[in-house]
């Protein structure tokens, strides 16, 4: 059995759900253009992944096998919808940005992938430290991503100006593709080029 | 292991049950809440437009509520006659929900803002200054830019033609070239430029490329670089709600003198 510390680190370089399982890219390429919708949308995977580990842990002896999946879904649909009403009720201006992308959280591969793949087999707390460490993984990547994204793009970093921009009067020009979807594809493209040429066992055998 | 069907049934009833309640309580614990940001937001938006709001300045949602009491008063009109409807409370008017309710709207003739349908009360607000002077009409806008619906305000100066601002609060139009219409630099072009011509037929219209300034060049505003679609779509949604099938009959009242504001309010 693996010792909790290995268990929430090694999601954020040996086995980082983006990098190595590339799962959840989706909502990577449409949450970080700001750094603040990034972090927004960190933290509420983190919250749902956990909860559902937990929830899905707590339950599993007790899950039949045939609607397993099903019931899975259930609960992580459920803690979106609550983690989306309360970011409604107390971060109004955030959750207008990230608008449909936080619902899509029932549809990001690591919340089901890790109830199924971890929380069926382990024990309550561990699949809680999984969540946690998956989660932060996939927040490593969006925020790096959002980090790029939002400073070259931008010219600013959680909405304050780090570059002046030709718009404002100053000397950056900024890069249009930076703001668009296509940019969060190269990014976590290049992460991964990094990751993988630091840790060369990550290389899948040809 | 196996499980019976009886109890593979009863335990899809009963995850169904605990996630429902855990559903349900939450939306019905942070209503009120939600509904105050979502009131908050609109007026904050109102303030914005009617330049009552300093750029960047951080307001309470009880500082944005009491400015928007002191300042702005709201008015429901009969959108075809132009007419106040004094007796219907400004709360209970939804222009969005009426739009998609056949009961409460009508069917827009062709617009090239994409409008389908127009309701049948409108909600406006009326900038009152010094001795309730009029100051400034704020009409809500809407209609299709690239991707998305641009819904937003106008405000008019009491001579139904001069913009006072523009300001957009609901878009997804592409960040940096269409999602520009938030930019505050591009809204800045807007006061001083007007929407009708001399015989009040709507000519305000994004241009490609820049505008002279408003007093040479008063029809016409900077378009966005980039955003051709977007640009269009906003001529097109502001001559659409300032025309005869939008506000048109209630800005011709405003124009006449009439309606006569109810005392008080």
């Amino acid at each position: 059995m693996a010792k909790p510390k290995e268990i929430v680190l090694d999601p954020l370089f040996n086995e980082n759900p983006i990098a190595l399982q590339v799962l959840g890219v989706c909502s990577a390429l449409a949450v970080t253009t700001k750094m603040e919708t990034a972090l927004v949308m960190s933290i509420a995977v983190i919250a749902v992944l956990v909860a559902s580990n937990t929830a899905i842990s707590a339950m599993r002896n007790r899950i039949p096998p045939s609607i397993r999946i099903i019931v899975q879904l259930t609960v992580i649909a459920s803690l979106v919808i609550i983690v989306d009403q309360v970011l409604k009720a107390f971060l109004f201006e955030i959750s207008k940005q990230m608008s449909v992308f936080v619902g899509l959280i029932i549809t990001n591969c690591i919340v089901m992938g890790r109830a199924e793949a971890f929380a069926m087999q382990n024990g309550v707390r561990d699949s809680a430290l999984d969540g946690l460490g998956n989660g932060l993984g996939y927040s490593l990547v969006l925020l790096v991503v959002g980090a790029f994204r939002e400073v070259f793009g931008s010219g600013s970093f959680f909405g304050v100006q780090v570059l002046r921009t030709t718009t404002e009067g100053g000397w950056y020009q900024t890069n249009g593709l930076m703001v668009l979807a296509p940019s969060a594809f190269i990014l976590i493209g290049l992460f991964i080029w990094v990751l993988r040429t630091l840790k060369p066992d990550q290389v899948e055998s040809e | 292991m196996h499980f019976s069907s009886t109890y593979t049934v009863g335990f899809a009833a009963a995850v169904c049950v605990v996630c429902s309640v855990f559903v349900a309580g939450s939306a019905v614990a942070l209503k009120e809440r939600q509904e105050l940001n979502a009131l908050v937001d609109r007026q904050t938006q109102v303030l914005d437009v009617a330049g009552l709001r300093a750029a960047g300045e951080q307001l309470s949602a009880k500082e944005v509520r009491q400015r928007f009491r002191e300042n702005l008063v709201a008015r429901v009109i009969d959108l075809e006659s132009g007419e106040y409807l004094p007796d219907v409370d400004p709360e209970s008017v939804d222009m969005d929900a009426a739009m998609k309710d056949p009961e409460l709207s009508t069917k827009a003739p062709d617009n090239p803002a994409k409008v389908l349908r127009v309701p049948k009360r409108g909600l406006v607000y009326e900038l009152r200054g010094e001795g309730d002077q009029l100051e400034a009409l704020i009409l809500p806008v809407q209609g299709k830019g690239l991707w998305s619906t641009l819904k937003g305000f106008i405000a008019l100066k009491p001579d139904t033609t001069t913009v006072a601002g523009l300001t957009f609060y609901s878009h997804a139009e592409t960040p940096g070239l269409g999602g520009e219409v938030d930019n505050p630099k591009w809204k800045a072009e807007w006061p001083g430029r007007e929407v009708f011509d001399e015989q009040w037929n709507p000519e305000i219209e994004v241009i490609k490329g820049q505008a002279g300034p408003p007093a040479e060049d008063p029809h016409r505003v900077d378009g966005l670089s980039g955003a051709t679609i977007t640009s269009r779509g906003v001529t097109h949604l502001i001559r659409f709600w300032v025309g005869e099938a939008g506000f048109g009959p209630y800005l011709a009242k405003v124009r006449a003198g009439a309606p006569s504001a109810p005392a008080g309010n």
